[in-house]
């Protein structure tokens, strides 16, 4: 196995169709005292206030919020608020927009990834798990462009397979591996950077 | 700087100095995450393969700066986009409003017009639409002469029409509209009391006493500063107790603004001038 960058000041997690069960084991592998912070970009209907944000607070060690503009991009496990796109500062605080959707896409996972790779670099996981559309691909290819870490989840596992399968299209992804295997290697990268 | 990414944020801070030196347009405050999607779009859009050349364009073609603008500023929102705002603002703040012998409200980055009808259409159901004047500004004259059409494409018609019925719309939305030209052109009366005006939050100052600003996903395109300096504008033009709405995931607190506005409604996003 690949080993995982080793500094790490970021972790970005796309899906969609089939991706909140993957998520359920995934983030609660990460340790309460982790100073990694999570961001997790969910297709969402637009019309309707996401739930996601209070289903994971009660799973999750790590505090879990939906976010707003301008939020400094703190330690803790961070939603994407549904309509919008959601895009990292560099100055490490997170922004909204209400531009065209991506993909068919607000919020979209190619957004967000573009802009994180531009901020974080080196220093940036993303994972791409389980989703019926493309979104995604492109993101994690600027992701591994600039030299971050990206994880895709083995299709064979994935409920809808054109996410993964594209993006290991796209961006040569230095791990394939099921939710049970993404969710340890982020526990270990949480765990190993975090304030005990 | 040894980040490879750098050179892009230099040329992007030269090209808004650029913009801002030969047209007096001041996007250097903008949130620059948003911005460089934009800038990649434009470059698409007028063929340059790199952020400098776009200057040099702009610098010697002046008149492509009004491609430009248009990609830069371009939006497009629903009609009562956040039905739970426009729900409110008709069960708590026009009420209000009623007492006050006329009304003057203000649509700060109004874009192509769905918001301020979305008012217009509450204040005429409301009985109020008489006695109020609507303020819609923008930065960018193709925006304010597209709301001033008031023409839009019939295929999110739809979306409008189930989002006036969510914010407790008396009438069917289909009665402020007729259908040509492809798309809903919406009555002409609804705009006789709004006044569409260029005026810029970064650059220009207050302009008349209103008892409500509606300024929504406009302050996302900004960053903290600038959000400082519209929230103040808001603040300055707003006469005591007036009522300010922002975007659904916008915040005052986190512009650093929050202290002159009592907050009224969490998730409609109203607050209130103290």
């Amino acid at each position: 196995m690949v080993p995982a960058p080793l500094r790490v000041d970021a972790i970005v997690v796309g899906g969609s169709a089939g991706s909140v069960e993957a998520l359920a084991t995934i983030l609660p592998a990460c340790a309460a005292s982790s100073l990694v912070p999570v961001v997790v970009c969910v297709h969402l209907p637009p019309q309707r206030a996401s739930l996601l944000p209070e289903l994971f607070a009660s799973k999750c060690l790590l505090p879990v919020r939906e976010i707003e503009d301008k939020q400094p991009i703190l330690p803790g496990i961070w939603f994407a608020p549904p309509d919008y796109h959601l895009l990292i500062e560099r100055e490490r605080s997170f922004a909204l927009s209400a531009d065209d959707p991506v993909n068919y896409s607000r919020p979209s996972i190619d957004v967000l990834f573009e802009s994180a790779a531009d901020v974080f670099g080196t220093s940036l996981v993303a994972v791409i798990l389980t989703g019926a559309s493309e979104d995604g691909a492109r993101g994690a290819k600027a992701v591994r462009d600039a030299g971050g870490f990206v994880i895709v989840q083995d299709p064979r596992t994935a409920e809808a397979s054109t996410m993964p399968e594209a993006t290991m299209r796209a961006a040569r992804p230095q791990l394939v591996a099921s939710v049970g295997d993404i969710a340890a290697i982020l526990g270990r990268i949480c765990n190993r950077q975090s304030a005990r | 700087m040894s980040d490879p990414s750098s050179l892009q944020d230099i040329e992007i801070r030269l090209l808004l100095e650029a913009i801002y030196l030969r047209f007096h347009y001041d996007f250097r405050s903008y949130s620059m995450a948003s911005l460089k999607r934009r800038v990649a779009a434009a470059l698409v859009r007028l063929h340059c393969a790199t952020i400098s050349e776009l200057q040099g364009k702009l610098l010697h073609h002046p008149e492509t700066f009004v491609l430009l603008l248009d990609v830069l500023t371009v939006q497009v929102s629903d009609m009562f986009r956040d039905p739970p705002f426009f729900r409110y603002f008709r069960e708590r703040v026009v009420p209000e409003l009623r007492t006050y012998p006329s009304v003057r409200l203000w649509v700060a980055g109004c874009s192509s017009g769905e918001e301020v009808y979305s008012f217009a259409i509450v204040l005429r159901e409301e009985g109020l639409l008489d006695r109020t004047l609507i303020y819609a500004t923008d930065i960018s004259a193709d925006a304010l002469a597209r709301a001033e059409a008031a023409v839009y494409p019939q295929d999110r018609v739809a979306t409008f029409t189930e989002n006036h019925a969510r914010a407790g719309g008396r009438r069917s939305l289909s009665e402020y509209y007729t259908a040509a030209y492809g798309g809903a052109v919406l009555d002409r009366s609804l705009r006789s009391n709004v006044v569409f005006s260029d005026h810029s939050l970064a650059t220009d100052s207050v302009f008349a006493e209103v008892q409500v600003v509606s300024c929504r996903n406009v302050l996302i395109y900004f960053d903290r500063n600038l959000q400082k300096r519209a929230v103040g504008l808001f603040r300055e033009s707003l006469s005591r107790r007036g009522f300010l709405g922002i975007g659904a995931k916008e915040s005052l607190q986190l512009s650093g603004e929050a202290e002159p506005f009592e907050e009224l409604e969490r998730e409609g996003k109203w607050y209130r001038r103290r």
